[in-house]
């Protein structure tokens, strides 16, 4: 009934599963869930070093939970045992729900309660173990950490070309060592002047290439800030950089600088250093603020749609409540910024920099969006993949510290659903353009369900270099083996691969929708319908068990008369093509 | 150049050139062209030659994206020295406006500017229009068996004045009324007065107006303006409330009827309002023939205009100044239906588009179907009128030709290709459902269960009567936030029941289940307009399957039997309408505006900045908690 990943087996169903190299760690029975939507529910619990297993034994239909520890914030108890030594215990969870259980505290003091175990497994990385990714030893018939591979990635944008090159300037990233290996560069800028170019960036974050447009060369530049300062700082090498990348692009004279962020924080960064491009420094650049706020405020707003949403809805209020998280409001601003990014490359054939702070927040979700929007490569189930492998992976996305894998310290500042959001924003487009994806909802949700399991590598880590000193791809499975192992769960039946439409969605709050499958799925009441998928599905079956009778029948009857071939003239299969290369 | 008039219908006056501005922008531009004012309609004739039109397969025959029904006319505005003025029956004489703005019922904005033509030419065109539009124009039920549920329980609707004193008729009616239930029904009679629990007219009839107002978007800057607060203005309209309660109300309305086996009578002052939407409502959830495109129709035959809606006074059909019977309680059961058919698509063999049309179609003057009180009115009007018409009694089509209106490719568009239809075996058995059949089996023999409540009906009854004398009481009032806990279990236990699309059908009304009608509400906004996606992306697929798959079947029918006459005789539909290549150019207004005229670019939103500004300290800070800003 529910989106349930695939590697869980049905909680209601059967005993414990377990992957391999998971063992149960501790389990006690007579631990009451207090479910707020079906009321308490007696059971046992078990905790294994992956997951949290409860299953209930006095009620029909069977109920049960199964999550990996991973999924969990902070577990605490609540107030004091009772005079029955009952222990409240309170969840929170990253995937917008909370759990509470009551548990009577085991009378021998010394032995610990099952809910200290848990303490100890859901944050591996707080006491000193590892995570249970580097455990799970799991086989898949397809290797996912293969699929993306840089060189042919760019390879299959055209480059290196006659004005872009790839420089091994980063090899060993002593350059930045928060940005990939390979960089791609304007042939006319030397690795020297990209050095100094980095201490002019902040985190020595250069304007490099992320994508580059077919037929008109404009291009998709990454940037973090320019350290401008106070004082007006200037780099001659940064500023040529910016004018080769300008010159690379023939059609246009000028070029556009989007800054995410709102003017007045970009200006509030000079005081500590950072900044924005002048106008008197890069002349024939405009610079446009995109207006989308920090990870804080990101953070914020997830908290209050949590608040909202989770367990219960206050119907009437239910609007203005929605509002007041501003949380699609974010989503519209982003959104807004990546269509303005992909209509620039796009209708004006401008090359763009685009850059926040740091340039591993707000910069990869824009990139990735604009991307989305420009190129139908990424909207397949594997391109995708290569997407979010090369901008938000290997630039550096903070992935430890923004999702806080295994790390018991549920109020650090440096988390925030910037990753969440920016699936949210696909989301949005996978609904207005259904047939544009060859992916499909449940391939969404399983990408976020997995940011948080611990159960894969691939979102480990902050950067590309932290993944190969940790030896990432060698110790743990890639997500991409599990999910492109078994593909046909993840595909969209509905796609039309439209191969060079560009894709420019409507950004207005009428347009855009909560996503209640993901947000609210916990929620009994709101059911997941796909009925029109379900509904093709059946006629795609349909189709081609007919066309099977239709085909022996023309064989007999091709057969029978052999001469006369005047029968078969007005056969209206000529019409039946297969929907998946439909054009 | 001259409109093409329908039969009967006169040119009052026109004038030329008008500039009749495209919606899209802010710059003023727009189209040359011929106003006309007729008495069916205002209508735009562009000068320029009609560019190369898009595969127009929606088209309505009757009038087109540039003409307006008169009745379809909501309000008139003059632009006069910048300054917008609405437009009443006494402003007309003295001066015309620079530009003229109408707000239509189904939503669309037309903006004419009348600077262009001679004085006299647009004097007359203005004060024609707003004559023909504007001015005012001259021109009881008892309870009714609705419904019966095969256990044998039934449901009734009946008018319901208010008691003020001790009335020896009105208590005489009562008590043949209530008898009359006891006696040919098993079980115990549940009353509900939804006059109590339920919205009044007057309420529905703010509500949608504050609501449409959202929607009749005359420029870029106030779409935008109006994005920012999008969710509180439908919150405050209330307008989607109302939609969840009807829908609330229907569900406990079916509650009784399936899970207790009661009687239900639902009553209000004049039983032809609230009483048919719910009553309607209860119908469609309960019976699987009603999702029908055919059950659908009869059932607003049946419980709307046989049933004495009084769509003339509701719906204003004259542009009378008295306010007091305007409604859109019509409108607002296309409402609960169309959040029916979105949430349980396959279970309705109508798609949204057809209900989009009907919705039109109550503005359109030309139907009997939807012009009048009551049949009674309908009789006497026809009458009265018929020694008038030159030629033979006056004969006004229904609504449900539809061929008056659309071609039968058209008509394609009104059928829901995901609509699962019933396997046909299964037929034999559904139908005790019919109504028709059920009207018989109101003693029924089969159905001899004890009633769920104990004791003499006749006791049962009495306390209903003292009940209704005493005071209207509702016996399962609640707010809309809270539902009693019964109908949230009826509906919990409904959900887990494996989904069956031809047995009970509920609605989810959980606040992010209940959605906006976009294709009625958003269609003629160009900034919403989704180049290549949609829903219409998904349906073009749909349909080329199905017309597939259809062809497949015939090519082996065809091949299968030698007698060629046995070939299916149920109508078949030609789905292949459009091309995927169009398909991928569509937009999401898909079939009611045409989007030739635009250019393949983004809609970039404006005055985003005004739209967020976060205030508290959360904004300013870095985005590295503890940033050490690396100045090397």
């Amino acid at each position: 009934m529910f989106f349930c990943v695939q590697v869980y087996k049905d909680p209601s169903k059967g005993e414990l599963p377990l992957l391999p190299e998971e063992h149960v760690q501790d389990s006690a029975k007579d631990v009451t869930y207090i479910c707020p939507f079906i009321g308490p529910v007696r059971g046992s619990l078990s905790v294994t070093n992956y997951r949290l297993f409860f299953r209930c034994t006095d009620r029909e239909p069977v109920f049960g939970l199964d999550l990996p520890l991973g999924v969990l914030s902070r577990v605490e108890k609540i107030g004091a045992a009772t005079s029955r030594g009952d222990v409240s215990y309170g969840l929170a969870c990253k995937d917008m729900r909370n759990l509470r259980f009551v548990h009577k505290e085991p009378e021998d003091s010394l032995k610990k309660s099952v809910f200290e175990v848990l303490m100890k497994f859901a944050f591996p990385v707080s006491n000193n173990m590892s995570l249970f990714a580097f455990e799970y030893k799991q086989v898949f018939p397809e290797n996912g950490w293969k699929v993306y591979d840089p060189l042919a990635e760019y390879k299959r944008q055209g480059l290196p070309n006659e004005s872009w090159r790839i420089s091994k300037v980063n090899d060993h990233y002593e350059l930045c060592d928060s940005y990939p290996a390979a960089l791609v560069v304007p042939v006319t800028i030397t690795d020297e002047e990209l050095r100094r170019v980095s201490s002019f960036r902040a985190k020595g974050r250069i304007p490099v290439l992320s994508w580059i447009h077919p037929e008109s060369q404009a291009a998709v530049v990454r940037a973090s800030q320019p350290m401008v300062g106070q004082n007006g700082r200037r780099c001659k090498e940064d500023e040529k950089l910016l004018q080769a990348i300008m010159d690379a692009n023939a059609q246009s004279h000028k070029m556009f600088i989007f800054d995410a962020r709102p003017s007045v924080n970009a200006a509030a960064n000079k005081m500590k250093g950072g900044g924005y491009e002048s106008e008197d420094a890069y002349q024939n650049a405009e610079l446009v603020f995109l207006d989308i706020h920090n990870i804080h405020v990101m953070r914020e707003s997830l908290r209050k749609l949590k608040e909202v949403v989770y367990p219960n809805i206050e119907d009437s209020h239910w609007l203005s409540n929605l509002e007041s998280t501003h949380w699609l409001e974010h989503i519209k601003l982003i959104l807004a910024g990546a269509l303005r990014i992909a209509d620039k490359v796009e209708s004006g054939k401008t090359s763009v920099v685009v850059h926040c702070s740091d340039g591993w927040d707000r910069t990869p979700q824009l990139t990735s969006l604009a991307l989305i929007m420009l190129d139908s490569h990424y909207r397949t189930i594997r391109g995708f993949q290569i997407l979010l492998e090369k901008e938000w992976l290997s630039f550096g996305h903070r992935f430890q510290q923004r999702v806080g894998h295994g790390d018991k310290n549920h109020t650090d500042a440096d988390r925030s659903p910037i990753f969440l959001q920016f699936i949210d924003c696909v989301w949005q487009m996978t609904r207005q353009f259904p047939a544009a994806f060859e992916f499909n909802e449940y391939f969404l949700i399983t990408i976020l369900d997995h940011l948080y399991s611990c159960l894969f590598g691939t979102f480990l880590c902050n950067s590309e270099q932290q993944r190969l000193k940790e030896e990432v791809p060698k110790h743990t499975v890639s997500l991409w083996s599990f999910v492109n192992s078994q593909l046909e769960e993840f595909v969209n039946p509905l796609y039309v691969g439209y191969p060079s439409h560009v894709l420019f969605p409507t950004v207005g709050i009428r347009h855009l929708q909560l996503w209640v499958t993901y947000y609210i799925r916990w929620n009994p009441r709101m059911r997941p319908q796909e009925p029109v998928h379900q509904r093709y599905k059946e006629l795609l079956a349909k189709r081609a068990e007919l066309q099977k009778r239709v085909e022996e029948l023309q064989r007999e009857a091709a057969n029978r008369t052999a001469s006369s071939s005047s029968e078969r003239a007005g056969s209206p299969t000529r019409s039946i093509t297969p929907v998946q290369t439909f054009v | 150049k001259h409109p093409d008039l329908l039969p009967g219908e006169v040119e009052f006056c026109s004038a030329n050139p008008i500039l009749k501005y495209t919606q899209d922008d802010l710059s003023q531009r727009g189209v040359f062209g011929t106003l006309f004012c007729t008495n069916f309609r205002v209508t735009f004739i562009s000068d320029e030659k009609p560019q190369e039109k898009t595969d127009k397969t929606f088209k309505n025959k009757l009038y087109g994206e540039n003409d307006i029904p008169l009745m379809c006319v909501d309000h008139i505005y003059g632009v006069y020295d910048e300054k917008r003025k609405l437009i009443t029956g006494g402003l007309v004489k003295n001066k015309y406006p620079s530009k003229m703005i109408i707000h239509c019922k189904d939503l669309r904005v037309f903006q004419f500017s009348l600077t262009f033509s001679k004085e006299e030419d647009a004097k007359k065109i203005f004060q024609g229009i707003a004559h023909h539009c504007l001015e005012e124009k001259s021109l009881k039920c008892v309870f009714i068996w609705c419904w019966s549920h095969y256990s044998g329980c039934a449901l009734f609707k009946a008018s319901f004045p208010p008691v003020t004193q001790e009335d020896g008729d009105f208590q005489k009616h009562l008590d043949t009324m209530i008898n009359a239930v006891a006696h040919n029904h098993l079980y115990s009679v549940k009353t509900e007065d939804l006059s109590e629990s339920l919205p009044n007219i007057q309420d529905i009839q703010q509500s949608y107006n504050k609501f449409k107002q959202f929607f009749l978007i005359e420029n870029s800057t106030d779409f935008w303006l109006s994005d920012v607060k999008w969710f509180s203005s439908l919150e405050s309209s209330g307008w989607l409330d109302i939609i969840r309660q009807c829908l609330q109300k229907a569900v406990e309305v079916v509650e009784c009827l399936e899970k207790d086996n009661t009687n239900v009578l639902i009553t209000e002052e004049e039983g032809t309002d609230l009483c048919c939407v719910i009553s309607s409502l209860a119908q469609i959830m309960l019976d699987p023939y009603y999702r029908t495109l055919m059950g659908f129709q009869s059932l607003v035959q049946k419980e709307w205009v046989a049933g004495c809606h009084a769509f003339l006074d509701r719906c204003n059909h004259l542009h009378q100044k008295d306010k007091e019977y305007h409604s859109p309680v019509f409108l607002l059961f296309l409402e609960c239906v169309w959040q029916l058919v979105h949430q349980h698509s396959p279970a309705f063999q109508f798609s949204e588009t057809y209900l989009t049309v009907l919705s039109d179609s109550v503005h359109v003057p030309v139907f009997s179907t939807f012009l009048f009180n009551s049949s009674h009115h309908r009789e006497s009007v026809m009458k009265a009128e018929s020694p008038l018409a030159q030629s033979g009694p006056l004969s006004c089509p229904t609504v449900w030709d539809w061929s008056v209106q659309f071609d039968s490719k058209a008509q394609n568009f009104f059928f829901n290709p995901l609509y699962l239809e019933k396997v046909k075996h299964d037929r034999a058995v559904r139908k005790p459902h019919k109504p028709k059949h059920q009207r018989n089996l109101s003693l029924p023999s089969t159905a001899f269960k004890t009633p769920p409540k104990k004791g003499f009906f006749k006791d049962e009854t009495d306390s209903l009567k003292k009940m209704l004398r005493v005071k209207r009481l509702s016996r399962w009032r609640g707010s809309p936030d809270a539902p009693t806990a019964t109908t949230r279990e009826f509906f919990e236990s409904w959900q887990h029941r494996p989904l069956d699309y031809h047995g009970l059908l509920l609605p989810c009304l959980d606040g992010p289940a209940v959605h906006i009608w976009m294709q009625r509400y958003l269609r003629w906004i160009p900034e919403v307009y989704i180049l290549g996606g949609g829903s219409v992306a998904v349906m073009t697929k749909l349909m080329e399957l199905l017309s597939q798959v259809q062809d497949l079947k015939r090519v082996l029918e065809q091949r299968d039997s030698s007698q060629a006459a046995k070939l299916d005789h149920r109508p078949y539909f030609q789905h292949r309408l459009l091309s995927f290549d169009s398909s991928g150019r569509l937009s999401s207004s898909f079939p009611f505006a045409y989007t030739c005229y635009r250019s393949f670019k983004p809609i970039i939103p404006t005055g985003l900045m005004q739209s967020l500004m976060v205030t508290d300290s959360l904004a300013s800070q870095e985005d590295e908690a503890s940033s050490v800003v690396s100045f090397v």
